[in-house]
């Protein structure tokens, strides 16, 4: 599904600020599996979706998504392939906008935007019925401006909107980080939900070690731009905080 | 600005008036391109003032040339697209911040207003020679031409904006990551909405030209700062009088509303005999005052001041503990 092939970043390239965020990456997912990325702030958790969805050009290396090389994709080119979710609740939605625009918007992911209507009679009805499943009860708030809702409920609008085309590849950026833990929780729960009835294929970074060993069936780990940890099925379930403790310590 | 105002005969107010409302009516319809960037796509676009006089300029100069007047007009407002399409060529292509694109787009129309006039600074249409679409010398058919033209301009936006493609623009305009994320190109949708702005401006421009029977290079000079003076004078009305339940079409109906008032107040600043030389700092201090209003009103119920003196009791409660000793 996803194929990441000696993939390496470097920021601030010749300047004092040089970073090398991610170093000749390599990571081979398949199709349905649900990864849980852990590491320390810098490790390249963010660098690795942010060069998977295509927010800047990588320097080395290739990115393979279900047979296609996107490598040269600039990300409104690999937005049809990819569903994405943001740490701040508020990057993944339009304030300005009502919730079942945010949804039309999203509804139209990869096709082309021309003059038929944003909304139509038929989609409102989908919508009303995929925003019940959040049990937030904004199905009869379908008019409402995202931007008067609480970060929770705008994450949980986010999730539907990355999920509503079935993307080939989701990618969870700390998505819950914002939230209070009642919040995180219930969205995290959603986020199972919704990955496991259209079986997607996930990369979900999260600095909650708990939440990274309970969801998902992979888990790796990274530091100094390199995946240096990978464990799936039954050793990612054996897996314990102390485990992964243990591993962090190692690093240092 | 000031000749234009110049031009209207000196009688009294009420005499006056359906001028004001007339023209008001072409600096709204400018003003609703001025609202597509400033409101929509949250960007300031400078090059209005430019492609303002573009259309003025273009109009007369093809109706001179033996175009019928409305098709001249038409053909003013596709120069008004080409005219957005540079700015947004500067901005989305070449990476230029859109304030010093639009600055940019204008500085350079202003010599191409003057190589479409002919290298005049100001070239008149006779109204007895051509048949305008819209005239002073009939004021009350101005106003109809005005208000119709207005109302299918509105309709059409307010119908584009909730297309597919409208929403975009109203999505990259909100949120740019996002729109990306949902694989909306957005460099091309606000060259899109530069585009329109400036094709609705250029319109306007090429009424008033008609309106006054010439055109002038100077003619746009400040449009951008009318057109905001006509949003936000819109706004503060239609959130008065419908207490925020404002949908887009009424919205956009108080833009034009907004330009109507904005020059009542001029005519009413010329009436009272104010000298026309001043009208500029007028115009600045109206748009700094409505401009000012909403942040001067958040400020006085959310200010530290006021926190500071309300704490005064609380924190001499405590002094007083203190000097007893508790």
């Amino acid at each position: 599904m996803l194929w990441l092939e000696h993939v390496s970043k470097t920021f601030n390239t010749g300047t004092i600020n040089e970073r090398k965020a991610l170093i000749d990456a390599e990571l081979h997912i398949a199709p349905g599996e649900f990864v849980t990325v852990i590491g320390g702030n810098g490790a390249g958790k963010s660098t690795i979706l942010n060069a998977i969805a295509g927010t800047w050009p990588i320097d080395e290396g290739a990115i393979i998504l279900d047979g296609v090389n996107v490598t040269g994709l600039p990300e409104y080119k690999r937005a049809p392939y990819i569903g994405r979710v943001f740490q701040d609740p508020k990057m993944g939605t339009a304030a300005d906008m009502q919730i079942e625009e945010n949804l039309a918007l999203a509804r139209r992911r990869g096709q082309r935007r021309g003059l038929r209507w944003g909304v139509t009679k038929a989609e409102r009805e989908e919508y009303r019925e995929k925003l019940a499943i959040l049990r937030l009860g904004l199905e009869d708030r379908m008019t409402t401006k995202v931007g008067l809702l609480s970060g929770g409920q705008r994450q949980a609008i986010t999730l539907l909107m990355a999920v509503l085309m079935r993307p080939k590849l989701l990618l969870l950026d700390e998505h819950t980080a914002a939230l209070d833990p009642a919040t995180a929780a219930k969205v995290l729960e959603t986020t199972d939900h919704l990955v496991q009835e259209n079986n997607l294929t996930t990369l979900m970074i999260t600095h909650n070690m708990k939440d990274a060993i309970e969801h998902g069936n992979r888990l790796i780990m990274m530091n100094e731009g390199r995946i240096i940890y990978d464990v799936a099925g039954e050793e990612k379930q054996k897996l314990t905080r102390e485990d992964l403790l243990q591993k962090f310590s190692d690093i240092l | 600005m000031t000749n234009i105002l110049c031009a209207i005969s000196l009688g009294n107010l009420v005499t006056r008036l359906p001028g004001g409302i007339s023209q008001g009516l072409i600096w709204g319809l400018m003003a609703l391109g001025v609202f597509i960037t400033f409101r929509i796509l949250d960007v300031a676009d400078l090059s209005v003032d430019g492609s303002f006089a573009t259309g003025g300029a273009v109009v007369v100069m093809l109706s001179i040339a033996g175009l019928p007047c409305w098709l001249a007009t038409i053909l003013a407002l596709v120069s008004g697209l080409l005219a957005g399409l540079v700015t947004g060529l500067l901005h989305a292509k070449l990476g230029i911040p859109a304030i010093l694109a639009g600055i940019l787009t204008q500085f350079a129309l202003y010599s191409v207003n003057l190589r479409i006039m002919g290298m005049s600074s100001n070239r008149s249409l006779n109204p007895s020679q051509y048949k305008l679409v819209i005239s002073m010398r009939n004021i009350p058919k101005a106003i109809l031409i005005g208000v119709i033209i207005s109302a299918v301009i509105i309709a059409i936006l307010y119908w584009y904006f909730g297309t597919e493609q409208g929403s975009a623009v109203r999505a990259t305009g909100t949120n740019n990551e996002m729109s990306l994320a949902l694989g909306i190109n957005t460099p091309n949708i606000k060259i899109l909405g530069l585009v329109l702005s400036n094709g609705l401006v250029a319109l306007a421009g090429a009424l008033m030209a008609q309106y006054q029977g010439f055109a002038d290079i100077n003619m746009g000079r400040g449009s951008i700062v009318i057109g905001l003076a006509a949003i936000i004078i819109g706004e503060i009305l239609c959130d008065a009088i419908f207490k925020k339940g404002c949908n887009f079409a009424i919205r956009l109906s108080f833009v034009v509303v907004g330009g109507i008032i904005y020059y009542i107040v001029m005519v009413i600043i010329l009436w009272l005999r104010l000298d026309p030389n001043d009208l500029k700092l007028f115009t600045a201090l109206i748009v700094t005052i409505f401009l000012a209003i909403p942040y001067l009103k958040g400020k006085t119920k959310n200010s530290f001041g006021w926190a500071g003196k309300r704490s005064q009791k609380y924190a001499q409660a405590i002094s007083n503990s203190f000097k007893k000793g508790v």
